[in-house]
């Protein structure tokens, strides 16, 4: 059975066409990157699979069931770009709190905090408040907390995008070690070609005006993948395709100049 | 990754009851030198001027008046204290009850913010004379808790509902994403993003509160309140016991409003600038 199935999804922001008719179906244990420019609709889609905010028309089905359903059944963990952590809560507090809301005891609690920030590798800063750590260590709590409750599926909005380069990339390796221990499904929105093809094991190519699907492709590197991966010329190949394939959709987008923008 | 070294990691800021109120006592030094300034150049601008005594006491004079009359000005000021603090209690406790309700339930609190910003902006003190009378006559210690009650109101109301509505919209995001009901994103996000703002609020209604009192006692009150005390003596040109009975109020303001920093300390310890 797929995770997600989207199909004949369209979104509209008044006017603007932000997505239009995609059709997409994400298996288990699969690890799809959406990538595009700006207002491409990937952040608005990854939004309505959550169901964050609602399609204009089409559906979305998440483990069987709409999107609604799956939302209240709290059947996945988000990851924004931005940490989205609560100032008023220690570390541990923060990646318990989707514990707290599903009731669980403290006891049970305590120990899937600990395993958890042992996970992100955060172990001794469960006491300190969120701003007293760095991006990157911040982000990594934002991940612990969406992992906590064991979501089947694990949505991602470009949750690297703010950082440094070398963070990134060591993040990148420590959720592919996650992805493996934890056995979820991820969706996730970049717009780093490099690391959409480092990830995963398809990449959705979208483009524009309006928001549509241009290209899906999968990507057959080796499992693993490791620090050399990105060396290999197999990785190097891909990056070109996903590269053409992003300025296909983008030359496609030309001879309409009239359309307007529409919002990611 | 490898085990990393952390970046910029402080400690978690924790400290005794003394941390809590405030900096060390060297910090304090500068203040105190310029205090003791004051009432030294207070004390030799009388002497070398001759000053009316009714114009301006020596503070010599004012601290020998209160020492003299001290028991009588601690109960007057005491008296005085609790319909501060009552009304400190009922108008601040009112004007958080409100703001929850107008946060919940937006169009109302959309219909009524204007009115309470305009509230909080004209001179309530004005009405006092008004609701001596209203509250169960000028010599009752209610009616001088409703002044206060009123003063303190506003001031809570508009802060505190200013904090409940600025919350983060990634901040209710993720709450949807958890599926959250209203009264889990109240608890949860809308409450503690507001007790900052709260507390500002709170802190300007100690100050109202302690005005609202003896300024309602100066339009009649009980005989053993400060206010009253503060203007029997000084219509009988008792300067020196006037304003010793000043003294005594700044004193039991300053007490109410240290109480509330220091709670905001402790309630607030998480937020950056407060535990610094």
């Amino acid at each position: 059975m797929s995770v997600v199935e989207i199909s004949g999804l369209t979104k509209q922001f008044g006017e603007t066409t932000a997505l239009q008719r995609i059709e997409l179906e994400i298996a288990e244990r699969e690890f799809v990157s959406l990538i595009g420019p700006s207002g491409c609709g990937k952040s608005t889609l990854l939004r309505i699979v959550g169901d964050l905010i609602e399609p204009t028309s089409g559906t979305v089905t998440v483990n069987g069931k709409p999107a609604r359903q799956a939302r209240t059944d709290r059947d996945y963990g988000i990851v924004f770009q931005d940490p989205v952590l609560y100032d008023w809560r220690t570390v541990a507090k923060n990646v318990a709190l989707p514990l707290e809301m599903a009731r669980w005891s403290r006891q049970r609690r305590n120990e899937r905090v600990q395993k958890m920030l042992e996970l992100v590798e955060l172990q001794g800063f469960e006491n300190h408040r969120p701003w007293q750590l760095s991006g990157g260590m911040q982000q990594r709590v934002s991940i612990a907390r969406a992992l906590s409750f064991d979501p089947s599926l694990l949505l991602m909005d470009e949750p690297f995008g703010a950082l440094d380069e070398m963070t990134r990339e060591r993040l990148n390796m420590e959720l592919l070690s996650i992805w493996d221990a934890s056995g979820s499904t991820i969706v996730f929105v970049t717009h780093s070609i490099a690391e959409a093809v480092f990830l995963s094991t398809r990449v959705v190519v979208m483009s524009p005006r309006p928001g549509r699907v241009s290209e899906v492709i999968p990507i057959d590197l080796p499992q693993p993948r490791t620090a050399t991966t990105r060396e290999e010329p197999r990785f190097f190949e891909l990056v070109t395709r996903v590269r053409e394939a992003l300025h296909l959709g983008h030359d496609l987008d030309r001879p309409a100049p009239a359309a307007k923008e529409a919002t990611a | 990754m490898s085990s990393g070294a952390p970046v910029a990691v402080q400690p978690v800021p924790r400290g005794g009851l003394g941390r809590l109120v405030g900096r060390r006592a060297v910090d304090w030094l500068p203040a105190l030198v310029v205090l003791v300034g004051i009432v030294a150049l207070w004390q030799g601008l009388i002497v070398w001027t001759h000053a009316q005594q009714f114009l301006l006491p020596k503070p010599t004079s004012i601290a020998s008046a209160f020492w003299t009359d001290k028991h009588e000005l601690w109960s007057a000021g005491w008296y005085t204290f609790q319909e501060a603090l009552g009304g400190f209690v009922l108008g601040s406790g009112l004007a958080i009850l409100l703001a929850l309700v107008l946060a919940r339930w937006r169009p109302l609190g959309t219909a009524l913010l204007p009115y309470a910003v305009a509230a909080n902006a004209i001179p309530i003190i004005a009405f006092a004379p008004i609701t001596n009378q209203w509250f169960g006559g000028g010599l009752t210690k209610s009616s001088k808790i409703a002044i206060a009650a009123i003063l303190c109101f506003f001031p809570v109301l508009v802060n505190t509902l200013r904090g409940l509505t600025s919350v983060r919209p990634q901040d209710l995001e993720l709450m949807r994403s958890y599926a959250a009901g209203n009264v889990e994103v109240f608890r949860r996000v809308r409450i503690p993003t507001s007790l900052p703002f709260m507390f500002t609020g709170l802190k300007v209604a100690t100050v109202l509160a302690m005005i609202g009192a003896v300024v309602g006692e100066y339009f009649g009150g009980a005989l053993n309140a400060i206010g009253v005390l503060i203007l029997s003596r000084s219509r009988v040109f008792q300067f020196n016991e006037a304003w010793a009975g000043v003294l005594v109020v700044c004193l039991f303001g300053l007490a109410l409003y240290i109480a509330v920093a220091a709670l905001e300390r402790i309630v607030l310890r998480w937020v950056p600038s407060t535990s610094e």
